[in-house]
């Protein structure tokens, strides 16, 4: 808050005082600038022939996509099973991976702060910032396409977000559970089961079904770069232009991805 | 603890977590038969994964020699697109969500505006951006306007939604002192509800830029531009040196990303 004064020396209210005012100029101009820059960038690369021509494009996908053909549905049922079971194997293997990592990432419970918090650090972070697609790629190139590749990228990927939040959890445990615990006598493992595991149950399993949900969006576009579920069906159809299917593709794809988010949504809700 | 006995012959048991046994065994039965039907139709090839280890562990080597300089060009085209397209999308996205945000929080929309927001948030967080991609693409063609319109439009998914929360928790008695001085809807608005909800607005900017990025980078792999293009033809050529530079400069990027925005949300609060 600031007074500014008018030549005649009536002073006016202000918000801001000037210097704090011309920074906030500054760097609102710089700003823009850098946006200009982008934009420039992407309208050179843009063939804007293409982009007055869309409505008139977006139309005649519309009207080849409708109506869905339903009777493809028959064939959606088993990647459906396969996206549905690499979302939650998926998840189930991360989990097996996520634990122990988040006990060695969370500073009250590691055993070694200069070497082995960094390293878990290390691995949730490459795990977090490599999105599933790229998991899945580099997989599929390496132990070929199929459900399976699809199954370790999800887990892969998970890794990271459920270890983050556990050993956050970890980290804002009541202590003094623990010191009760320490004071029996127990051993460092009987510490962890007694003391530490109950209190961080009910945030494992809000993180494990919050990823599931995640995992289902995901693994529904797995296929696209061949590693299963129903995602596979939508590059085949799409590589066909057959636009009928890829409607009732993805309007089960929304489907699966709505119910997935009820039943997340019910089951966190009963455990908090 | 109701189920501790202190008498000498019995040993104390941990409560179940679920306390209902026939629940219990009901849950933990239907988990095991959903694992053998899983597991049952899964179908791996073995000896293609064996024969796949040895390429993992090529590719795993190759993280110790990543290969900067050979296709560093593509590399340096392809990272200042996914940058640009990131960088342009949040501020589109930010633009866009504000007045959706608005109209999706309770409190200050009416109904109409309430459902028409809420439906635009829930479309846009149902599918994925991959999914958008692939429709953009057909629509605009190859390049990076697709990809900067995918991101925008799940970037308005993502913080409208998040806005609108924000503002149905904000503090009732300061947007009612605005209202009664006789402020005009866009005053109350400026000075009753903004300051409130704009640390966190910007917070959740700086990490949706960092989402952005994140997705950014297999935009490519449906021709929507970015750095995913050079990376799929790298996987495909088994370049796993110059796959593993990308990968690493993509987690360099990120982990910058994520630092300071942990400084800026820091500063804010």
């Amino acid at each position: 808050m600031a007074i500014t004064q008018t030549p005649d020396g009536t002073k006016v209210w202000a918000l801001r005082d000037t210097r704090t005012q011309l920074t906030i100029w500054a760097k609102w101009f710089i700003g823009t600038a850098l946006f200009m820059y982008c934009w420039q960038q992407i309208s050179a690369e843009t063939n804007w022939d293409f982009f007055w021509d869309a409505p008139a494009i977006a139309a005649d996908i519309g009207g080849r996509s409708v109506p869905p053909k339903w009777d493809y549905m028959s064939k959606l049922w088993a990647p459906l099973w396969d996206t549905l079971n690499i979302a939650t194997l998926g998840t189930a293997l991360s989990l097996v991976m996520a634990v122990p990592i988040a006990f060695l990432a969370a500073r009250n419970t590691t055993p070694n702060a200069y070497i082995l918090r960094p390293l878990a650090l290390l691995i949730i972070v490459s795990s977090r910032s490599i999105n599933s697609l790229i998991w899945a790629l580099l997989l599929v190139a390496i132990i070929g396409p199929g459900v399976f590749a699809g199954l370790i990228a999800i887990s892969l990927r998970s890794i990271g977000f459920c270890a983050k939040l556990l050993y956050e959890a970890i980290e804002e445990i009541d202590q003094s559970q623990v010191e009760a615990i320490t004071a029996t006598g127990a051993s460092r493992w009987q510490v962890m089961l007694y003391g530490i595991v109950p209190q961080i149950m009910p945030a494992l399993a809000g993180i494990t079904v919050f990823r599931w949900d995640i995992n289902i969006r995901e693994s529904t576009v797995l296929g696209l770069v061949g590693a299963g579920g129903i995602g596979l069906q939508m590059q085949g159809s799409l590589n066909t232009l057959a636009w009928p299917q890829v409607s009732l593709i993805l309007l089960v794809i929304l489907l699966a991805v709505l119910i997935s988010e009820w039943v997340s949504a019910k089951v966190r809700g009963a455990i908090i | 603890m109701s189920t501790a006995v202190t008498s000498p012959g019995r040993k104390w048991k941990r409560p179940p977590s679920i306390s209902n046994p026939a629940l219990r065994w009901a849950l933990i039965i239907g988990a095991l038969i959903y694992l053998v039907a899983a597991f049952a139709t899964i179908d791996v090839n073995w000896s293609r994964v064996y024969e796949g280890l040895e390429r993992g562990k090529k590719f795993i080597l190759a993280f110790s020699n990543p290969n900067f300089v050979e296709r560093w060009d593509d590399i340096y085209d392809g990272m200042l697109e996914s940058i640009i397209m990131a960088f342009s999308s949040t501020v589109v996205g930010v633009i866009i969500s504000i007045p959706i945000g608005l109209g999706a929080a309770r409190n200050i929309a009416p109904l109409p505006v309430y459902l028409v927001c809420r439906s635009i948030i829930a479309l846009s967080r149902a599918l994925h951006e991959i999914i958008v991609a692939i429709l953009l693409v057909a629509i605009f063609g190859f390049g990076p306007l697709a990809g900067f319109l995918t991101l925008a439009f799940a970037t308005i998914g993502f913080l409208s939604k998040l806005l609108a929360e924000d503002i149905e928790d904000s503090d009732k008695s300061q947007a009612e002192a605005i209202k009664a001085t006789g402020s005009s809807w866009l005053q109350w608005i400026n000075y009753g509800i903004q300051p409130q909800v704009m640390p966190r607005l910007i917070g959740l900017s700086i990490y949706r830029l960092d989402i952005n990025f994140r997705e950014s980078a297999i935009l490519g792999l449906v021709g929507a531009g970015g750095i995913g293009a050079t990376l799929n033809t790298a996987f495909d050529r088994y370049e796993f040196d110059t796959a593993a530079a990308i990968i690493i400069i993509i987690i360099a990027i990120v982990m910058t990303l994520e630092y300071s925005s942990g400084l800026i949300r820091a500063r804010l609060q």
